[in-house]
């Protein structure tokens, strides 16, 4: 049927004011286009999820979304650290941010366990010194 | 209970009001334990008062913020909330005892 919508963000690294800004154009976005309400929820958690993580650990990155008809497709990327450990920081409660960000209420270790219990399909890819990134499907399903 | 109804039993303060009726509840602080428990259309009570309250309230469609322990909301946070038509309710009271009386 028709083009596939693609949006790209800039994720500033410093900045925890602004984050969330990605995923509340892309929750505007489904919603102007009529997906249901309990998918956006999701899509919105987890793409605010990533962002947060890309503040926290990446230093920032890029968020590319591709909305098709029957599904969305949220790439984020960082050139961050990277993550020693995936098995581990798929844990939940399992978190290595700072005192610092744990007062702004962030680092509970629920983040990446989030992103992937919100989406259909959820892939990590990592390097230690280059950074990460996160690819999140979620299929638009009708509310039940 | 609507934002007002929360403020009356806990003896609290309105700081922005909405007539939205939340039939469900979460108490927490951490913000991913939030997002990935608290239902859609709730009132989440929190001692967190940073703008990303707000954020997490949108993107999780969390309807009213209550914040315990007499802390205060920051400017930024009220801005976001009225903007995104989400009710911040202050109060005194302790969480547990904030949940208590709204039970």
């Amino acid at each position: 049927m028709g083009d596939s919508i693609k949006l790209r963000y800039d994720v500033n690294g410093e900045d925890f004011v602004t984050c969330g800004q990605a995923s509340e154009d892309v929750k505007r976005t489904l919603k102007g286009i009529g997906i249901p309400s309990a998918t956006i929820r999701r899509v919105s958690i987890a793409m605010y999820e990533g962002e947060i993580n890309m503040v926290i650990h990446g230093g920032g990155g890029v968020a590319e979304v591709e909305i098709f008809e029957d599904r969305i497709t949220i790439v984020l990327k960082d050139t961050g650290k990277g993550i020693a450990d995936i098995e581990k920081a798929m844990q939940e409660g399992y978190s290595t941010a700072t005192e610092d960000i744990r007062e702004l209420g962030f680092g509970a270790g629920m983040g990446l366990p989030n992103m992937k219990k919100y989406s259909d399909e959820f892939a990590i890819e990592s390097k230690v010194g280059q950074g990460t990134t996160v690819t999140m499907t979620i299929n638009f399903q009708e509310d039940a | 209970m609507t934002a007002k109804e929360i403020s009356a039993k806990t003896n609290g303060k309105i700081a922005v009001d909405s007539d939205f009726d939340a039939k469900e509840f979460y108490v927490g602080d951490f913000l991913s334990r939030v997002m990935g428990k608290a239902p859609a259309d709730s009132a989440w009570i929190t001692v967190m008062s940073n703008v990303n309250v707000a954020g997490v309230a949108v993107l999780a469609e969390i309807k009213i913020i209550v914040l315990c322990e007499g802390v205060t909301p920051s400017e930024q946070l009220i801005d976001r909330c009225k903007e995104q038509q989400i009710a911040v309710v202050t109060t005194d009271l302790g969480a547990y005892e904030c949940c208590r009386l709204l039970s």
